[in-house]
C-alpha cells in the first residue's frame, strides 16, 4: 500500500527557454507580468520551474491557454527537447519496467543522461501521442510497421510476432485489422490518433503523455477517442499526462491537474476541486469562460 | 579512353621524370595504411580519408585503386575484375595502369594473385590468408536508403540505432512478401556496425562471413574506407522468420562449363528471346572448362 505513494516521476523547477537567456529571464516573466518573454534580452520562457509529482496509475491533467507552456512540459520529459534546467528523478522501484534495458538510478537525475540512454529510456518506459500525427507517425509507413518500429527498438526480430502484436494493439484501439498493411496517410483523423495510441502502447509504457490528442477532431470522433483512452487507461492501469486547453477533456479524463499559464503552474490539485473552487484568479477565468 | 591516352603521355614524361612507385607518393600511402590499420581494428567502421588525385575521374574505382596502390609491393600478383571478368575494359585499363607504375605481374587466376581488385563480385574460389581482397564501393553508406542525412546517419551508427534499417525490412516484406533487396545487401559487421558490402549480389555474402582473407573496401567519391578483418562474423540482416537467402538458378547451369554451383549470369537472346546462364566468374569459369578437357584428355589415352 505504501508503495502506491511513492512517485514515479519527480520533475523539479523544470525550465526551458528559447533565446540566448540571461540571469532575470525568470524574474521577469510570469503570470504576475502576464507574459513569457524575458524585457531584458528577449527570451521566451516556455516554461518555468515547474515542478510536480506523478503517482502511478494516476491521470494529471495539464490545462492552460495555448501558448502556456503544456506541451513544452510533456516534451521535455519525453525527451523531444532540450531542457535549460531542472531534474528529473524516475523511480524506477515503483514499477514493473523492460528487463533489457539498464534504467537509469533514483537519485540520477534525467536531464544529464546522454542523447542515447534518453532514447533508450523513452523506447523502454515512455509512451507519447501528439496533437499532429506527423509528428508521431511515419505517415507513408504501414500502420503495423508504424507500431514494428517500437517493437524493433525493443530487440523483436520476428515478424510473425510483430504483426500479431500490432494486430492485437490496432483491434484495442478500434481499427480494423485488416487495415494493418495501410499507411496512416490513408486514414482519417481519428484513426490517425488511434493508430498513434498504438504505437505508444506498444511498449508497455511506464508513462504515457497525450497532448492535445482531440484538438481538430470532429465532436463525434473526438467522444469515442476519449472513450478510447478512458478504457485502456482502467484496463492497463496507465499511468498518463494529458495536456488539453479543453476543461472537458480534463474534467472526463483525469483526477488530478495543473493549471499553466506565461510559462507557470499557477494553481494544482484534485480535478473536482480546481474546477467547483478555483482559487487563482485565472482559473477562476476559465473556469467560468467554459462552464 | 582518356586513360590510355594519358598512359601514354606518362610513359613520355617517365622518361625525364621519374614518378614515385605505385604512382602514389610515399606519404600519402603510409595515410591511406594508417586509414586501413584503423578500420582493421573497427571491423565494418566507415573511416574518412584524404582519397589523393588519380588519372581517374572519382566513381571509376578511385578507391578501390588507391587501396590497392598503397599496398602493393614489387613482389606482389595482381588480378582485376569486373562483375566477375577479368576482361572488362575497366579491369583491364586497371591493370594496365597499376602494372605500369609498379611493375608487378598480373593474372587472372585467383588462387595465383596477392592481391584482387573487384567491383560487384567475391570470386568464386575460396581465398586464402595470405591474399587481400579490395572492393570498388560506389556507395559506403548502407543506412543512406533510410537516412538522408549524414549527420543522423553518423549518430545511428554511434549508438547502434538501427531500427529505421529494420523497418525499411519489416516493410518490404510487407509489400513484396520477402526483402527485395538484391545486391547492397546490408550486413552486420562482427555484431556491431551495419554495414554496406557493395554491390555484390546476395550470393556473395556468406563469402565475407568468417573468411581467411583480408576484405577491403574502398569509396573514392565519398573518401571511406572500411574492412572485415579474417574471422569476423558477418551477419546479413534478417528476421527470425525471414531469413535471408542467396540467389538461386533453378535448373540452370553454365552454358560454357556446365556448373551449376556458381552465379550465373542471364543471357537474354535478342532475336529469339532464348535465355542462356554463364558464370559469371569467367576465369573460374575457364579453370572448370581446362579441367574437364584435361579429363578427356586423359580417358581419351
Ligand atoms: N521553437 C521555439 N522557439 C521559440 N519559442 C517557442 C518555441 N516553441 C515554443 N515556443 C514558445 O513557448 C511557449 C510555450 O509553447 P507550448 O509549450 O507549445 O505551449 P502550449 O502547448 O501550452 O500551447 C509559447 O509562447 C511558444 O511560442
Ligand atoms: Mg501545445
Ligand atoms: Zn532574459
Ligand atoms: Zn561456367
Amino acid at each position: 500500500m505504501m508503495q502506491q505513494w511513492q512517485p514515479v516521476l519527480t520533475i523539479k523547477d523544470l525550465t526551458k527557454i528559447y533565446g540566448g537567456g540571461c540571469p532575470r529571464c525568470l524574474e521577469v516573466t510570469g503570470p504576475e507580468f502576464e507574459t513569457n518573454i524575458c524585457c531584458h534580452c528577449g527570451a521566451v520562457v516556455a516554461c518555468g520551474q515547474v515542478s510536480f509529482e506523478l503517482y502511478p496509475a494516476e491521470v494529471l491533467g495539464i490545462v492552460g491557454e495555448s501558448g502556456s507552456g503544456k506541451s513544452t512540459v510533456v516534451r521535455l520529459l519525453y525527451f523531444d527537447y532540450d531542457s535549460s534546467g531542472g531534474e528529473i528523478y524516475f523511480h524506477n522501484a515503483a514499477v514493473s519496467a523492460n528487463p533489457q534495458v539498464k534504467l537509469p538510478q533514483t537519485d540520477e537525475n534525467l536531464l544529464t543522461l546522454n542523447s542515447f540512454q534518453k532514447r533508450q529510456l523513452r523506447h523502454a518506459c515512455l509512451g507519447m501521442v501528439y496533437q499532429n500525427p506527423h509528428l508521431g507517425l511515419r505517415m507513408a509507413v504501414s500502420s503495423g510497421g508504424n507500431i514494428a518500429e517500437r517493437l524493433i527498438m525493443a530487440g523483436c526480430r520476428h515478424i510473425g510476432q510483430m504483426r500479431g502484436r500490432s494486430a492485437d494493439l490496432l483491434a484495442k484501439t478500434e481499427i480494423p485489422v485488416q487495415r494493418l498493411d495501410e499507411p496512416p496517410r490513408n486514414f482519417s483523423g481519428g484513426m490517425r490518433q488511434r493508430v498513434q495510441i498504438a504505437k505508444a502502447l506498444s511498449n508497455n509504457p511506464v508513462i504515457l503523455f497525450l497532448d492535445e490528442v482531440t484538438t481538430g477532431l470532429d465532436l463525434s470522433v473526438q467522444a469515442r477517442v476519449l472513450d478510447l483512452i478512458r478504457q485502456l487507461q482502467s484496463e492497463f492501469h496507465l499511468t498518463v499526462i494529458v495536456v488539453s486547453h479543453d476543461l472537458g477533456v480534463i474534467r472526463l479524463l483525469t483526477s488530478r491537474t495543473m493549471v499553466m499559464k506565461c510559462g507557470r503552474v499557477v494553481e494544482s490539485g484534485l480535478t473536482d476541486q480546481i474546477l467547483e473552487d478555483p482559487q487563482h484568479p485565472y482559473t477562476q477565468l476559465l473556469v467560468s469562460s467554459q462552464l | 579512353m582518356r586513360l590510355n591516352a594519358w598512359l601514354q603521355d606518362h610513359r613520355r614524361v617517365k622518361k625525364s621524370r621519374d614518378y614515385n612507385f605505385a604512382f602514389i607518393n610515399e606519404a600519402a600511402k603510409r595515410e591511406i595504411r594508417r586509414k586501413i590499420l584503423k578500420a582493421v581494428a573497427i571491423p565494418g567502421y566507415q573511416v574518412p580519408f584524404a582519397s589523393p588525385e588519380l588519372p581517374v575521374a572519382r566513381g571509376w574505382g578511385t578507391g578501390g585503386l588507391q587501396l590497392t596502390l598503397s599496398l602493393i609491393g614489387p613482389e606482389d600478383i595482381l588480378k582485376v575484375i569486373d562483375q566477375g571478368c577479368d576482361g572488362s575494359v575497366n579491369a583491364v585499363n586497371i591493370k594496365k595502369f597499376v602494372g605500369q607504375v609498379t611493375g608487378v605481374s598480373t593474372t587472372t587466376d585467383t588462387r595465383q594473385a596477392t592481391i584482387i581488385q573487384t567491383r560487384h563480385r567475391i570470386p568464386e574460389e575460396a581465398m586464402t590468408r595470405d591474399q587481400i581482397l579490395v572492393l570498388q564501393v560506389p556507395f559506403p553508406e548502407a543506412l543512406r536508403t533510410v537516412e538522408p542525412s549524414e549527420a543522423e546517419t553518423r549518430r545511428m551508427h554511434g549508438e547502434a540505432d538501427y531500427s529505421q534499417m529494420w523497418l525499411y525490412l519489416y516493410e518490404d516484406i510487407v509489400k513484396y512478401g520477402e526483402i527485395s533487396i538484391g545486391a547492397r545487401y546490408p550486413v552486420t559487421v562482427n555484431g556491431r556496425y551495419i554495414m554496406d558490402p557493395s554491390p555484390i549480389p546476395r550470393w556473395d555474402i556468406p563469402k565475407l562471413h568468417l573468411a581467411e582473407t583480408l576484405f577491403l573496401f574502398g569509396a573514392g567519391r565519398e573518401k571511406r574506407i572500411y574492412a572485415i578483418p579474417p574471422h569476423t562474423r558477418v551477419e546479413p540482416l534478417e528476421f527470425e522468420d525471414e531469413k535471408f537467402r542467396v540467389e538461386d538458378f533453378p535448373g540452370q547451369a553454365c552454358q560454357r562449363c556446365g556448373s551449376s554451383a556458381t552465379f550465373l549470369d542471364e543471357i537474354i537472346d535478342e532475336a529469339s528471346g532464348a535465355r542462356t546462364y554463364l558464370c559469371s566468374d569467367t576465369s573460374h569459369c575457364d579453370k572448370i572448362l581446362a579441367q574437364q578437357e584435361e579429363k578427356e584428355v586423359r580417358s581419351c589415352k
